[in-house]
């Protein structure tokens, strides 16, 4: 018999610890197939960030420097200054890159860093237990907003791609789900079109996937794609934000 | 190794100078007084060796900069002040952790809050002491001269290749702004061995790496900690920088560091004169501290006076030092003043005479 899925070798074969419905693992095979479609997997260094995906370095057979809270795009830059020639990306949650981590991410975007940035928007800080994010939509209860997030309190979830493609800087930014098989298939390929600009030396490129957490959202993991799809998808609307070819970076 | 001629520079470009002799290519940092000579000598003669400076946008960003070249085994550096190297503390907890070496250098300015530009000592227990989260410390180098900042520069990036940390050049603004003329030598080695079992440089034919400070599972964050430990104790055994001077026949030991122990030096030289026996030891490491020649000349002198351009800072660890029963008397003025050799005579006087 002929098998025709198999594990991406840019993946070790170590078991997932995320909880069921969580779609980081899906999001993982991504990236890694992308590293394999460009066979860049011995040349790559991945950043850890703070937060559930820390453990990134167990599930990607690459190298990996883990960062501080929200400081993935310095660190990445720092490592990418010295080692240009090597594929660096980093992977981060919703509390680590739009929260605590805002100032690197945009100057690491503004500089148009030849990196490849990885964003996990799950609406909901995820390692730390469920509490609100800077992108937990209006309405949302968490532990921190056990009333649901206001506005007037809270302000509003906030659109790091809508906001990052208005910057100079960024050769892609894009949003994309993985809520079902349709959306995996596009994100499989923007995925790859971001390695695929950093590989060309086109300079930054950021891709923000929306994601569900079952687990602190109180849902099941049918009833969180369904919520990626009915409140998420329509507050944060995916596509390519911004597209260029004109090499202008490093 | 002798240099060929001397430069007139400035402390702050001396640091930059030797840095880039040292190996040092990378540069990542933030504008702050008084260390722009710092950034401003690099993004202008970095270029010049095929090397890169980059500004960033915040002193967090530069020292996460920093982390991530330095793991990729380059000589790497950042410089700062005050407010800067708080800010900084979060990545320096973080080199602890990771095991990372690279320079820092903190020319100092008063605190607290935004503070004054010109010369303190008051970031002497930030430094020392750790700084930021979790048991840890940096090897922190106080030079006094601008040929030792020089010279420490250099010394800074060996110390931090060969124990895998942060090693702090602690100055303050005088050192930072005088000129003086400098031998620029060169060290043989520039330490960048590609070799080293840890770089993180991408899983080419081996196994992937890993750098991280996260410890989880039952028993590892200790052994960890257990490790760092046995480096701390390793420079203390190895590494101890020390100047004394004129402690064999002394009734009365001077303690202090950088610009305090110049101006001291020439207080000490006048009550020569006047026939008092002064001596001084002048710690250059601040971390590992200088315990033992600071016991041994106590047992000598039977009485210390500690000097800081501070309130009482590193008189708490000369106290921890001393032979027990030594009186330690403690003389400063905090940020915002230099005390004149003047000042520092009077009480030398003042102190001895309660000896004699």
């Amino acid at each position: 018999m002929k098998q025709v899925v198999h594990r991406p070798a840019s993946l070790t074969d170590k078991v997932f610890h995320f909880c069921p419905g969580c779609h980081h693992g899906i999001v993982h095979r991504l990236v890694a197939e992308a590293l394999d479609h460009f066979g860049v997997r011995e040349r790559t260094i991945g950043v850890a960030s703070v937060g559930c995906s820390v453990f990134l370095y167990d599930y990607f057979a690459v190298d990996v420097i883990e960062a501080p809270h929200g400081r993935a795009p310095a660190v990445a830059t720092g490592t990418k200054r010295v080692l240009d020639d090597r594929i660096v990306f980093t992977y981060q949650g919703d509390g680590d890159l739009a929260a605590i981590g805002t100032a690197e991410i945009i100057h690491a975007a503004n500089r148009g860093e030849n990196i490849t940035v990885i964003f996990v928007n799950n609406s909901i800080y995820g390692m730390t237990g469920g509490q609100m994010a800077p992108t937990t939509l209006l309405g949302q209860r968490s532990t921190t907003s056990p009333y649901g997030r206001d506005r007037l309190r809270d302000g509003y979830p906030i659109k790091m791609a809508e906001m990052l493609a208005a910057l100079e800087g960024p050769s892609l930014v894009a949003r994309v789900a993985v809520d079902r098989p349709a959306n995996v298939r596009k994100a499989r390929r923007v995925i790859r079109r971001a390695f695929e600009m950093q590989v060309e030396g086109k300079g930054f490129s950021f891709v923000e996937v929306l994601s569900a957490c079952p687990t602190n959202w109180g849902l099941s993991p049918r009833e969180a794609n369904k919520r990626v799809a009915d409140e998420m998808i329509p507050y944060f609307p995916l596509g390519v934000m911004k597209e260029k070819d004109v090499v202008d970076v490093l | 190794m002798p240099g060929t001629k001397k430069l007139f520079l400035k402390g702050n470009e001396a640091i930059a100078l030797a840095a880039i002799n040292a190996g040092c290519r990378y540069y990542f940092g933030y504008p702050i007084t008084p260390q722009n000579d710092i950034p401003e000598y690099m993004a202008r003669h970095l270029p010049e060796v095929g090397g890169e400076f980059l500004q960033a946008e915040s002193e967090i960003a530069s020292i996460n900069m920093l982390l991530g070249a330095a793991a990729t085994g380059a000589r790497v550096m950042t410089s700062s002040s005050g407010p800067g190297i708080s800010l900084m503390q979060e990545g320096f907890s973080y080199f602890a952790g990771n095991e990372l070496p690279a320079l820092v250098v903190n020319m100092s300015r008063q605190g607290p809050g935004l503070g004054g530009i010109s010369a303190t000592q008051g970031d002497y227990n930030q430094a020392v002491k750790g700084g930021g989260h979790g048991d840890y410390h940096l090897i922190v180098l106080a030079p006094h001269t601008g040929q030792e900042l020089y010279d420490l520069t250099i010394k800074g990036f060996e110390l931090a290749d060969k124990y895998r940390c942060l090693t702090m050049i602690l100055g303050d603004a005088v050192l930072g702004q005088i000129k003086e003329p400098i031998d620029p030598w060169k060290p043989a080695d520039s330490g960048c061995d590609p070799t080293r079992d840890w770089l993180i440089t991408g899983a080419a034919g081996r196994e992937p790496r890993l750098i991280k400070s996260l410890y989880l599972a039952d028993g590892e964050m200790e052994d960890h900690n257990w490790h760092l430990q046995e480096k701390y104790a390793r420079m203390a055994a190895e590494d101890v920088l020390v100047e004394t001077r004129d402690t064999e026949d002394a009734r009365l030991l001077l303690v202090a560091f950088g610009t305090m122990a110049r101006v001291a030096k020439t207080a000490i030289a006048a009550a020569r004169e006047k026939g008092l026996k002064v001596g001084l030891v002048r710690p250059i490491s601040l971390f590992p501290f200088p315990v033992e020649a600071i016991r041994a000349a106590s047992a000598v002198a039977g009485k210390i006076l500690v000097g800081e351009m501070n309130t009482g800072q590193m008189v708490d660890d000369v106290r921890l030092a001393a032979v027990p029963g030594v009186p330690v008397e403690f003389y400063g003025r905090p940020g915002g003043a230099v005390s004149t050799p003047e000042e520092i005579l009077q009480r030398i006087e003042t102190a001895y005479s309660a000896v004699s």
